[in-house]
C-alpha cells in the first residue's frame, strides 16, 4: 500500500513538471485532469480506520467529480470554441520553466524538514508534493501568456491546496472542503465566462493583447 | 438578525436576475440597502449572542467594518438609481444581482468567527465582483476585469493554503483541532510556532491580495480605474475594509501563539511599503480614478501599520477603517459624476470640475481634503491617534517615515485634484444630461457630511466600541 | 572466472550489431514490411571491411584517427560494465566518469574528422550532434550519481552488482524514474527518434549521420561498429539497472541479460516506430526534462 501512495505522489509532481514543459495545451489540460485524479485516489488511499468514510468518499468523489471530468471537459470546450491549440513562447522559457520546477521541488523537499508535522505523519511526501504543486501552479501563471494556461496554472494551485488539505481530513469538517471544491468551481465558471469576452473582444487569447492598462 | 440579514440580501440577490423589468430592478438595491441598516442598527441595540454554534457572531471588529460598510451600502445604492437610470442602455441585471450577493458576502466575512467561514465569504467578493468591473463593457475594462480576477483568485488560494496551516498548527496533541476564532486564541501557547508563522505569511499575502497592500497591489489601479464609480466605492470603501478585517483575526491567532513580534514586523513592512509606493505612483498620475486607486494602497498601508504598531494605534486603526470607508465613498462617488460628465477620466482632457458640477466638483476637492488627513475632517484624527502610537512607544522612524509618506502623497494628489476640480472647463470634452442631480450628488454630500461631523464631534458609543475592537486585538 | 570474462568480452564484440538489427526488423515489421534479415548488420561489417577507403584531399590524419579511436574507446568503456555478480574486467572507485568520459571522447573524435573534411553539412552535424551531447551529459551523471547514491558505491560494479537488490527494495520510485531518464538519454546518446533519424536520406535533417558521410570502406565499419557498441553500452546499463536484481544464478543472469538487450533492442524501436522526430528547438527541453526527473530522484533519495 505505501508504495502505492509514493508512486500516486511522485506522479503527481512528475505531472507538474509535465504542465510546466508542454506547449500543447490538449496535453496541459490532460495532464492536470490526471492529477485531479490522482488527488482522489490519494484521498482514498491516506484514509485510515480513524477517517469517517462517508467524508471521506464524499471528498474523493466530489475531487474526481470536479477536477478530473467537469473543469477538464469546461476547458476543453473552451479552447474548442476559441480554436486554440497551442501556447506561444511563454515570458519564461520552458527550460527555465522546467528548471524552476525542479528548483522549487528541491526548495519544497528542504522546507519540509524544517516544518515538523504536529499530527501523525500520514506520508513524508505528502508537504513536499504540496508545496512543490503550488509553486508550479504560481510559476504558470505568471509566466504564460495565453488567458487558458494562466487558469489551468490556478488549477495546478488549487491541486497542491488539495494535498494539502488531504492532511486535515481527520478533523475539518466537511463543510470547508465542499467549500474548497465549490469555490474551485465557481472561480473556472466565472473565469471561463471571462475568456470568453476576452476572445471575443481580442480576437485571441493571448494577455499581450490585454496590456493597455499601466502607469 | 445576523441570519436574516445575510440570507435577505443573498436571496434578494438572486431575484434581481430574475427580475424582468431593467428600469425597477435598481429599486432592490435600495430594498436591500434599507433592510440591511435596519438590521445593523438592531444589531446596534440589542446585539445578538453566537449564531450556529459559534460559528457567526458580531464582535466590536466585525461591528465597526460592518456598520460602515451599511453606511456606505445606503448612500451607494441611492446613488445607483441616478446611476443606472442614465445608463439604462446597459442591462443592469448583472450589476444589481452582483451588488446584493457581494453586500451579503461582505456581511458575512464582518460575523465570521470561524476561518473556513470567512475563507469562503472573501472568495464571494471576488467573484461576485469580477463582472461587475465588466460593466462598461469595453476592452480596457475586460483587461482589468481579468487581471482582478486572476490576482485575486491567486491571493484566496495562498490564502487558503495559510488558513490549512494554521488548522494544522492547532491539530497536534492537546491542540484544538479547530479553526473557530475563539478555540484558537484560548489555545494560543500550544500552537505550532511554525505551522503558526507560516501559515501567518501565506495569510497576509492573500488577505492582503484582497487588501491591496504593496507588492500585492497590481490589480488596484487597473480594477478601480476601469469600474463604474459606484463600484469602486464600495470596492474601496467596504471589500478591502473586510480584507483587513480578515488580516485582524489573523493576528489574532498569531498573537495568541506568541509570535506577535513577527507579525508586527510583517506589517509595518508591507504598509509602510505600500504607503511609499502609493507616494510614489501617485505623482504625476495622468487618470484620476486610477489615482484614487494608489490613495487606496495608501490608507490600507495605514490600517496596516496602525495594525503593526500595537497599542493604542490599533484604535486608530479601526477609527480610520470607518473614515476610510466613508471618505472613499465620497471621493469615488464623486469622480464617478466627474468621469461622466467629461466623458474622460485624464488629467489632461478635465479641467474646471468645480464650475461644470457645483457639487461633485467641490465635493471632489473636499474628499481629497479629508483622505488626505487635513483637519476639521475625522481622517486627521484617526492618522493622529495613529502617528500618536507610533512617537509614544518610541517608533520614531516608523513615524517620520508616516509623516513624509502622507505629506509627499498631499503634494502628488493635491496637483492632479486641484488641475481637475479648478480652471476653465471651456474646450474640454462634454456629455450633456450627465450634470449633477439630487440622486447622484445628494450621496458622496452626505457621506462628505458624516466625514466633516465625526471629525467635529466623535460619539461615545464610537469611541467605546473602537476601544473594545482594540481591546480584542491587543488584549490590553 | 577467466570463462565469465571472456564470456563478457564476447558479447561485448560480438552482440552489438544484431541488436541494431533487432532496431531495424521491429521497425519494419511494424511498418508492415519484412525488413532486411536480422544479422544484416554484420554482413554489412563484412562488406565495409573488405573495401578500399577513399580519402578526401583535404583530410588530415585527424580524419584516419577518428574511427579507430572513437572505436577503441568505446570498447573499452564496455570493459567497466559489469556482470551479474560480478565486478567488470576493470573497475575502481569513480569510473563511472571514466566511462562518460570514454563515450565522450568517442564523440569528440567523430566531431573532429567531421570537422577535418572541410565540408560544411559535416560541420553542420557536428554543432547539432555535440551541443544536444551538452545536454544529454548532465543528464547521463545525474542518472549515475543517483545510481551511486542508492547503492553508496562510486564503482560502477558497485552500483550495479548486489546493492542493487536493496537499492530497489528501499528507493524504487527513484531508481525507476532515474531509468525513465536514463532511457531519454540512450535515446538521445545514439542518436535515435525522436532526437535524430537515423534512416533519412535528406542532409538538412540528419544530426549523427551527415557527421559520418565521408568516411569510407573500413572506416565506415569502425564507425558504425562503434555506434552499435555505444547502443549496446546504454542498454545494458539500463538492463542490468532494471532486471539485475530479480535474476539468481550465473548463467541464468547471462541470460536474462542478453534477453534484457534484446528486449531494450525491441523497446527502441517501437519507440521509433510510433514517435516522430521533435523539432530542433525541443530536443533541450526533453534532454533538460530528462534531467529534472533524475534531480527529482536525486532528492527522494537525499530526503
Amino acid at each position: 500500500m505505501r508504495s502505492w501512495t509514493d508512486m500516486a505522489f511522485i506522479l503527481v509532481v512528475v505531472l507538474d513538471l509535465f504542465v510546466l514543459a508542454s506547449s500543447r495545451l490538449g496535453a496541459a489540460i490532460r495532464a492536470v485532469a490526471l492529477q485531479g485524479a490522482l488527488l482522489s485516489l490519494l484521498a482514498l488511499l491516506l484514509a485510515s480506520s480513524g477517517h469517517n468514510m462517508g467524508h471521506v468518499l464524499l471528498v474523493a468523489g466530489g475531487a474526481l467529480a470536479i477536477k478530473a471530468i467537469l473543469i477538464p471537459w469546461l476547458m476543453f470546450r473552451a479552447i474548442r470554441e476559441m480554436a486554440i491549440r497551442r501556447e506561444m513562447e511563454p515570458l519564461v522559457g520552458y527550460v527555465p520553466s522546467m528548471i524552476l520546477g525542479g528548483v522549487g521541488v528541491v526548495l519544497a523537499f528542504a522546507f519540509s524538514r524544517g516544518l515538523p508535522l504536529p499530527t501523525p505523519e500520514m506520508h513524508p511526501f505528502l508537504v513536499p508534493t504540496a508545496l512543490a504543486t503550488v509553486w508550479t501552479g504560481l510559476l504558470l501563471v505568471v509566466s504564460r501568456r495565453k488567458a487558458v494556461t494562466q487558469v489551468l496554472g490556478f488549477l495546478v494551485l488549487e491541486n497542491g491546496v488539495f494535498v494539502f488539505g488531504l492532511l486535515l481530513t481527520g478533523f475539518m469538517p466537511v463543510m470547508v472542503e465542499a467549500g474548497v471544491l465549490l469555490d474551485l468551481l465557481a472561480a473556472v465558471f466565472v473565469m471561463g465566462i471571462v475568456m470568453f469576452q476576452i476572445n471575443r473582444e481580442f480576437s485571441s487569447l493571448d494577455t499581450d493583447a490585454m496590456s493597455s492598462l499601466k502607469d | 438578525m445576523i441570519l436574516l440579514i445575510i440570507l435577505v440580501s443573498f436571496v434578494l440577490g438572486a431575484s434581481a436576475f430574475a427580475w424582468p423589468d431593467n428600469r425597477t430592478r435598481p429599486r432592490l438595491l435600495l430594498v436591500g440597502a434599507a433592510i440591511h441598516l435596519a438590521g445593523v442598527v438592531s444589531l446596534w441595540i440589542h446585539p445578538e449572542g453566537p449564531v450556529l454554534s459559534g460559528y457567526l457572531f458580531l464582535d466590536a471588529a466585525g461591528k465597526v467594518v460592518l456598520s460602515t460598510s451599511s453606511v456606505l451600502f445606503v448612500a451607494s445604492a441611492i446613488y445607483a438609481q441616478g446611476y443606472l437610470r442614465r445608463r439604462d442602455d446597459r442591462d443592469n441585471r448583472i450589476f444589481v444581482g452582483g451588488l446584493l450577493v457581494l453586500l451579503s458576502a461582505m456581511t458575512t466575512v464582518g460575523v465570521a468567527q470561524h476561518l473556513g467561514v470567512l475563507w469562503v465569504a472573501v472568495e464571494l467578493t471576488t467573484l461576485a465582483t469580477a463582472p461587475l468591473i465588466y460593466f462598461n463593457h469595453n476592452a480596457r475594462s475586460l483587461e482589468a476585469a481579468w487581471k482582478y480576477l486572476l490576482v485575486s483568485s491567486l491571493g484566496i488560494a495562498l490564502a487558503l493554503l495559510g488558513t490549512f496551516f494554521l488548522a494544522l498548527s492547532g491539530a497536534g496533541p492537546g491542540g484544538p483541532k479547530s479553526l473557530l476564532l475563539d478555540d484558537l486564541i484560548r489555545a494560543g501557547p500550544e500552537l505550532s510556532r511554525p505551522w503558526v508563522r507560516t501559515a501567518f505569511v501565506f495569510l497576509l499575502v492573500g488577505y492582503g491580495t484582497k487588501m491591496g497592500l504593496a507588492p500585492l497591489h497590481s490589480w488596484k489601479p487597473d480594477a478601480y480605474g476601469e469600474a463604474p464609480g459606484l463600484l469602486g466605492a464600495l470596492m474601496a470603501g467596504g471589500i478591502t475594509n473586510f480584507a483587513f478585517l480578515s488580516v485582524v483575526r489573523v493576528f489574532q491567532v498569531t498573537r495568541a501563539a506568541g509570535e506577535g513580534a513577527f507579525a508586527s514586523d510583517a506589517l509595518l513592512a508591507l504598509g509602510l511599503l505600500s504607503m511609499a509606493l502609493a507616494a510614489v505612483f501617485m505623482a504625476g498620475q495622468r487618470d484620476f480614478k486610477r489615482m484614487l486607486a494608489y490613495s487606496s494602497v495608501e490608507h490600507m498601508g495605514i490600517l496596516a501599520v496602525a495594525l503593526g504598531l500595537g497599542g493604542t494605534a490599533v484604535g486608530g486603526a479601526f477609527y480610520h477603517v470607518v473614515n476610510n470607508g466613508l471618505s472613499k465613498g465620497v471621493l469615488f462617488l464623486a469622480a464617478g459624476n466627474i468621469h461622466r460628465a467629461y466623458g474622460s477620466k485624464r488629467t489632461d482632457e478635465v479641467r474646471g470640475a468645480i464650475r461644470r458640477l457645483p457639487v461633485s466638483g467641490p465635493l471632489f476637492l473636499a474628499g481629497f481634503l479629508a483622505v488626505t488627513g487635513t483637519p476639521p475632517f475625522s481622517p486627521f484624527w484617526s492618522e493622529f491617534i495613529i502617528l500618536n502610537g507610533a512617537f509614544s512607544t518610541g517608533r520614531w522612524v516608523v513615524g517620520a517615515f508616516f509623516l513624509l509618506f502622507l505629506a509627499v502623497i498631499f503634494i502628488g494628489m493635491g496637483a492632479t485634484v486641484l488641475h481637475v476640480v479648478q480652471g476653465d472647463d471651456r474646450g474640454t470634452p462634454a456629455r450633456p444630461g450627465f450634470g449633477d442631480g439630487w440622486l447622484t450628488a445628494g450621496p458622496p454630500l452626505v457621506l462628505l457630511l458624516l466625514v466633516l461631523a465625526l471629525g467635529l464631534w466623535l460619539p461615545r458609543a464610537l469611541q467605546g466600541l473602537f476601544a473594545a475592537a482594540a481591546h480584542l486585538v491587543t488584549g490590553a | 572466472m577467466i570463462l565469465r570474462a571472456l564470456f563478457q568480452i564476447g558479447i561485448l564484440l560480438l552482440l552489438p550489431p544484431l541488436l541494431l538489427g533487432v532496431v531495424t526488423r521491429v521497425k519494419a515489421i511494424v511498418a508492415g514490411r519484412r525488413g532486411p534479415p536480422l544479422l544484416q548488420g554484420y554482413y554489412d561489417l563484412a562488406r565495409l571491411l573488405r573495401k578500399g577507403s577513399v580519402y578526401s584531399r583535404t583530410t588530415t590524419w585527424v580524419f584516419r584517427a577518428g574511427p579507430v579511436v572513437g572505436l577503441a574507446a568505446v570498447a573499452t568503456a564496455g570493459t567497466m560494465l559489469p556482470a551479474a555478480g560480478q565486478p567488470a574486467i576493470f573497475s575502481f572507485a569513480g569510473d563511472f566518469v571514466l566511462f562518460a568520459y570514454l563515450l565522450a571522447l568517442a564523440r569528440f573524435a567523430t566531431a573532429l574528422a567531421a570537422l577535418d573534411t572541410g565540408s560544411a553539412f559535416e560541420g553542420m552535424g557536428a554543432a547539432r550532434e555535440v551541443s544536444f551531447a551538452s545536454m544529454a551529459e548532465p543528464a547521463l551523471f545525474l542518472c549515475l550519481v543517483v545510481l551511486a547514491r542508492a547503492t553508496g558505491s562510486l564503482s560502477l560494479s558497485g552500483m550495479l552488482g548486489p546493492g542493487l537488490a536493496t537499492a530497489w527494495s528501499g528507493a524504487a520510485p527513484a531508481l525507476l524514474l532515474s531509468a525513465i531518464a536514463l532511457f531519454v538519454v540512450a535515446l538521445a546518446e545514439n542518436s535515435r527518434i525522436p532526437v535524430d533519424d537515423p534512416g533519412t536520406h535528406l542532409e538538412l535533417t540528419m544530426i549523427h549521420e551527415v557527421m559520418v558521410l565521408d568516411h569510407s570502406g573500413p572506416d565506415l565499419a569502425f564507425i558504425l561498429y562503434g555506434a552499435s557498441i555505444k547502443f549496446f553500452l546504454f542498454g545494458a546499463l539500463l538492463v542490468r539497472l532494471v532486471l539485475d536484481p530479480r535474476v539468481q544464478g550465473i548463467w541464468g543472469a547471462e541470460a536474462a541479460f542478453v534477453g534484457g538487450l534484446v528486449g531494450f533492442a525491441v523497446l527502441v524501436g517501437l519507440v521509433e516506430s510510433f514517435m516522430a522526430r521533435l523539432r530542433l528547438t525541443r530536443v533541450p527541453q526533453m534532454l533538460v526534462g530528462a534531467s529534472v526527473l533524475s534531480v527529482f530522484a536525486l532528492v527522494l533519495l537525499l530526503r
